[in-house]
Parts: structure tokens; sequence; C-alpha cells
């Protein structure tokens, strides 16, 4: 045994103590993030655009709903409405969910892993900024009446390119994180020993390295025949249905996997406990990861016939040939994300929590996704006529919001690790159960609203029921949504600017090798590499053998 | 606060430019397959309506097509060349071989552009002449890659870098590229 002490010196760390006073210091600063390989920057790069990007979706939400609650009248120019449904939907996919996640992958694998670095941290840099760069040329494109249903002809080509560059760009970031997991972990570090959100970062990343390059393929059809002929595709009426799968249920599954690993590992984390039958925990992840095939079926839901007397023989082959995709795409998925449920009520079975702010986030966020996972399931069956409908969105928005939920209890988990600051508890709490107020609000009503048939996509409709009243509680959803996430940006500011609580090395008392260097961990991550003999090694410092949390040790 | 794990030496390089070429052509096959999907999908619909779904004014020059599919077998001998080289530290033999698959390779890319220009198939028209120019355009595009790749790996080889791992890599890559061309040249060119 060796002692490390691992405390980073003020110059090679990134905490506030390093920002210059100068303009020329700051100057430096600045080109030092853009510039930089160190794969905590790049992660919070992807992770601080990426909420940024969240206030704008859900401030297009908020004009979207505010039409709708007015469906009676024009309150915006209804001419802009394909534009706003195109924006919210890629934004939310492309512009938030995915790369919320993919930058807490991107900055915190390898410090899981025991890792001194990302492979390949160039790849993932030209991956954000090609990411970025593609985001904000997709808002320009639909700021200026391109997008699907576009009237200006170059501002499609536009939006057809930069949603390339964009998907390229998540490719690149996506791909270093699997190859970090497969290539770069500590001594002793096997598959099975793998910690849960690293496992389920690899899952992710592989299925989106897998899923994203089909959509790349349309989007280069689409932009070569809207640019020339627009015969093949049906030019910009063509974009929604031929790129509608990888913005619905469920490809956007592929979001919720590392936020179920998260969720996995707070448990245990929180618990007290090592988590129970690993193995099986792996497995759910990986079942969720059966939603990356969705990518393959170029389609977007199956026409599910439900009869309560029984099936009919004669019909038996044709309902089995929709209920086979239906199965694997949307049941497997939800059965993966209650097997990990389960293995976590398994692992919590007997202990009392400590209720801290990022659990709560990623345990509600989780619910979230759950229940819109249950939503997609229940969306193609003929019998319930919800195709069509407004459901389908309520499912998209309890993933997708979820997602975040989790993707925020990431960030408060993680954050002094990269701030050397915790932010504190009390208000967490609070903006979790505002957050979980907000994504309930935003969808819950649109479940409702579906089966009342009120139309997918669509400002102008009317339909017997309370038509304002759910419309009004989904306005109210996003708007309380679009105050969580400023809330908690403001709260993690005023928190690493200064005004938080310095944070120890390991305030959790958690499990995994993060936590083992400094907070703020120093840019080559550790002063010695690990030798790691448990999925739990730093468990195993803090609980010696016949400790009654290590009651489940595999 | 100091935490107390036992300590061990740098680990060593677990094959990270493999693994990270494999995931990418993992991504190129299926942005391939995706497209090649997606041809035979827009194919069958066009024939169902009873339209020809190559423009009965252009036609598909099969030799230069078949020319290719045949050269990937000597590029793929010359990158294999390569690592058997590299392995018995054969530096010019490596060097050499690396500069021959780049030959071969500019000679693919001269014979698609050899096809282009036989087929002179306007871009606007019809559905299939975008369909072609992408797919066949990102075929290209995955050439190019590989001419790149060639070309850092020949840089490194000689200058002195004993890496095994890279020239696999590279030959991987065109392992890859050669399966693809020829998955395009059965549905795009054969079957059409």
């Amino acid at each position: 045994m060796t002692t490390i002490d691992t405390r980073a010196t003020s110059a090679t760390t990134d905490g506030p103590a390093t920002a210059g006073t100068t303009g020329v210091a700051r100057l430096d600063t600045v080109a030092a993030w853009l510039t930089s390989t160190d794969h905590k920057r790049i992660g919070r790069l992807f992770i601080g655009s990426s909420l940024a990007a969240m206030l704008a979706a859900t401030a297009t939400g908020i004009v979207l709903g505010i039409e709708r609650t007015y469906a009676d009248r024009e309150v915006f120019d209804t001419a802009a409405m394909p534009q706003l449904f195109a924006g919210f939907r890629v934004g939310l996919v492309f512009g938030v969910g995915i790369p919320l996640l993919v930058g807490l992958t991107v900055a915190i694998v390898p410090l899981q892993l025991g890792s001194r670095s990302l492979a390949f941290p160039r790849v993932a840099q030209t991956g954000f900024w090609a990411w970025a760069i593609g985001l904000v040329l997709v808002v320009v494109a639909l700021a200026n009446n391109g997008g699907p249903g576009g009237g200006n002809a170059d501002m499609v080509d536009l939006f057809l390119a930069a949603h390339g560059l964009l998907v390229v760009g998540l490719t690149m970031a996506t791909a270093t994180v699997a190859a970090t997991v497969l290539t770069s972990r500590a001594p002793g570090m096997t598959m099975r020993r793998l910690p849960v959100f690293s496992w389920s970062a690899l899952v992710a990343s592989i299925m989106l390295v897998l899923s994203l390059p089909v959509l790349l393929g349309v989007l280069i059809y689409l932009f070569v025949d809207h640019r020339n002929d627009r015969v093949a595709f049906g030019g910009h009426t063509g974009i929604g249905p031929w790129t509608a799968f990888a913005i619905t249920q469920p490809a956007t599954y592929l979001m919720a996997i590392p936020a179920l690993g998260l969720a996995a590992e707070l448990i245990a984390v929180t618990f007290r406990r090592r988590l129970a039958v690993r193995g099986v925990l792996f497995i759910g992840l990986g079942l969720v990861g059966v939603a990356g095939l969705a990518a393959v079926t170029q389609q977007q839901l199956f026409l599910v016939r439900w009869r309560g007397s029984g099936l009919s023989l004669d019909e038996f082959g044709s309902t089995f040939k929709d209920l086979v995709p239906w199965a694997l795409f949307l049941g497997l998925p939800l059965l993966g994300a209650l097997v990990v449920l389960a293995t976590g009520a398994f692992t919590a079975k007997g202990a009392r929590p400590r209720l801290v702010g990022p659990f709560l986030f990623a345990f509600l966020g989780v619910g979230m996704i759950l229940t819109g996972m249950v939503g997609a399931l229940a969306y193609p069956i003929s019998d319930l006529g919800l195709v069509g409908t407004v459901f389908e969105e309520g499912s998209f928005i309890y993933v997708v919001y979820g997602s975040v939920l989790a993707g925020l209890g990431g960030v408060a988990y993680w954050a002094p690790k990269w701030w050397g600051r915790t932010l504190p508890n009390k208000p967490l709490l609070g903006l979790a159960g505002l957050g979980f107020i907000a994504t309930v609000l935003a969808s819950l009503p649109y479940y409702v609203a579906g089966f009342a048939d009120q139309p997918a996509g669509a400002v102008d409709f009317d339909y017997s029921g309370p038509v304002k009243l759910w419309n009004v509680a989904v306005l109210a959803g996003h708007t309380l949504m679009f105050v969580t996430v400023a809330a908690f940006a403001g709260l993690a500011v005023k928190t690493f600017t200064g005004d938080g609580e310095s944070s120890v090395d390991d305030p959790w008392e958690a499990h995994t090798l993060e936590w083992a260097t400094s907070s703020p961990a120093p840019v080559q991550n550790f002063a010695d590499v690990h030798t790691v003999a448990s999925p739990e090694p730093l468990l195993d410092l803090h609980a010696g053998p016949g400790d009654p949390e290590t009651e489940h040790r595999p | 606060m100091t935490q107390a794990l036992p300590a061990a030496p740098q680990p060593p390089p677990r094959r990270q430019v493999l693994v990270g070429t494999a995931l990418g052509c993992a991504a190129g096959t299926m942005l391939v397959g995706g497209m090649l999907a997606v041809w035979i999908l827009m194919r069958e619909r066009v024939v169902a309506t009873g339209e020809p779904w190559v423009p009965e004014d252009a036609s598909i020059p099969e030799v230069p097509s078949n020319i290719m599919f045949i050269s990937f077998f000597a590029l793929l001998l010359f990158a294999q060349w390569a690592v058997h080289a590299m392995k018995r530290r054969q530096r010019v033999n490596t060097g050499l071989a690396l500069g021959t698959t780049a030959v071969v390779a500019i000679a693919i890319i001269n014979a698609q552009g050899y096809v282009y220009s036989q087929m002179e198939l306007p871009l606007a028209g019809s559905g299939y002449g975008p369909m072609f120019y992408s797919i066949t355009g990102v075929f290209l595009v995955l050439m190019v890659i590989g001419l790149g790749y060639t070309g850092v790996t020949a840089f490194r080889v000689l200058g002195g870098r004993e890496d095994d791992e890279l020239v696999i890599s590279h030959a991987l890559y065109w392992y890859f590229v050669a399966a693809a061309f020829a998955a395009i040249w059965l549905f795009v060119y054969v079957t059409k």
C-alpha cells in the first residue's frame, strides 16, 4: 500500500483560483478553455452549452404552449409553427438531452476508470465544436424559415447541413467515450468491475455510434436531393418523416441510459450499500440499449392491434409481425429500465438513505423516464386510438425532461471534482421537486389530451373536454422547467464563483475511483495509477470486511 | 484529504488506435448500410410504380466499377503486406507497402471520377441522380480519409516509430472500406 496525496496545486486545477484578473489573463483563460484537451473541460463545455440550449428549448415550448392554449386564435405567426415544432424536438434531443449526457460521460468516465485522460481528446474537442457550430447553424436556419416544411430553400439546405454537422460532432464525442472505457481502465478494473455509470456510458456510446450515422446518411440524401431536384424525398416536406425516427421514442431512450446508470450508482452511494446483482444490472442497461436498433427501422411506429377477446387466427400472421418490433423496440428497453430499478430496490432494501439533492434529481428523473417509456409502449396500440395525437409528445417530454433532471443530478453530484465546491443541499432538494412538478405538468396533460384526440404538431384544433386546462398545464410545466434550469445554473454559478462551500475530496463517501483524487481533480486526474480489486475500491477503504455495508458483496 | 490505494505502474496502452479505428469502422458501416437500405427501399418504390429506376438516358459503366472492385483486392494485399513487414521490423518494406496502398487508393478514386465522366448523369432531373451521387460521394470521402490514414501511417513508420498497432489499424480501415465498396458495387453498379 502506498499513500497517495493527490491534492492538486492551484496551478494545475480549473478552480476559481486560476482566473486571471487582467484582460490578457482572461483572454488566456478563454483560449485555454476553447482549445483544451482536458476531458473535464470538454465535458463541461458540453454541459454548459446544453443547459443554455435547454433554456432556449423550454422557451420554445412556452411559445408553443401559449399558441395551443389559445387554439381558437392566432397569438404568434402560425406560419412559423413548423419551425418551432422542429426546433423544440431537434433542440431537446440533439441540443440538450444527448449532449448533456455525453458531456457528463466525457467529463467523468476517465476519472471513474482511473485513467489520466480521455482516449482521443482532440477528437472529442473537435466533436464539441462541430456540435456547437452545427447547433448554432440549425437555430439560424430555423429562425430564417428553414428546417422541415420551411419556405426558404437555402435555409432548408443550411438546416440539413448543420444537422449533419451536429450529428458528426456527437458521434465523434461518443466514440471517444466508448474507446476510453474499452482501452483506458485502471489495472485490475475488469469489465465486470466497471462503475455502473461507466458501463451505461459504454452502452449508450456504442449505440449512439451505431445509430447516429444512419441519421447522417439520411441527412446526406435529403441535402443532395433538396439542393437539386426534390424528387426522391419530397423536398422540405419530406424532412420530417425521414428524420423523425431520431427524435421520437425509442431512439430517445439512448439519452436515458446514462441517466439510469447514474441513478443506480447514486442508489448505492445514498443507501451506503454495494450494488446487488451487478451482472443483472448490467444486462438491464444493455436491454435499454436495444432502443438503438430503432435507428435501423426508419419508421416511427408499429400498428399493434390489441383485442381483449383474443387474436383471430386468420390475422395472427400480420399481428405477429407488428408485435415483434413493438416488443423488441419498445418493450425490451422498458424491461431493462425496470430491471435497473428492481436491482436498485434490492440494493436499498432495509437501508436508510441520506436525502441528498443529486440522488433526488436522479431518482425523480428516472421515474419520469419510466413513465415516458410506458406511454411509448401504449401509444402504437391501435385500439387505444392514440396515433397522431399529442400523447406521443407527452411521452417524449417525460423521457427528455426526465433525462435532463437526472443529468442535473449528475452535475450536482460530480461538481466537487470540477469546481472543488459542493452545491448546497437544501436548494437542490427544492429544485429537484420543482423539476419533477414541471415535468409532470409538461407531459401528463398530453397523456390525457391524447385520449381526447388533441392532434399532434398542431396549434389549431377543437375537441370535447377542457382543452384550455390541459394546454395551460403544459404551458405552466415548460415555464417551471425553464425556471428550474435557470435557477440550477444560477445556483451553480453562485456556488462556483466563490460563495460555495469548499468540498472535501469525497463528500459523499462514494465508491468509485473519481473520489480518490483531489477536488477539483488535477489536469492529469491522478498522481498515481490505482490498482483496483473490486467494483467499489473506495468503499473497501471506508468499510472493512464484516461491516454491514458489505453484505451485497458480489 | 488523502486516500490510500495500492499504486500501480502506468498500464501499457491497450490498443487504443485499433479500438478507435474499429469504432470508426462500425460507424461507417452503419452509415453506408443505412444509405444502401434507403437506396433499396426507394428503388423498390419506383419500380413498383412501373417507372424505370435508372434514368433511360443514363448508362452505368460496368467495366471501371468492376475494376475498382478488383483493385480492392490489390489494395488489401498491400495493406496486409505493410502489417507483415512491420511485424518483422522491415521499415523499408513497410514504407513500400504503404506507398503502393496509397497508389491503388488514388487509382480507385480516379476510377470513380471516370465513372462520373462516363455516366454524365445530371444531378437534377430524377430521383436517382441525387441518390447516386450521395452514396458514391460518401464512398469517395471514405477513400480520401483512408488515403490520409495511409499518409499518417507512412510518415510515422518512416519517421522511425515501430508501431504495429497503427499499421494493423490502418489495414482494418481498408478492410472496412473494401467491404463497404463491395456492398455499393453489388447494389448500385451490379443489380442497379
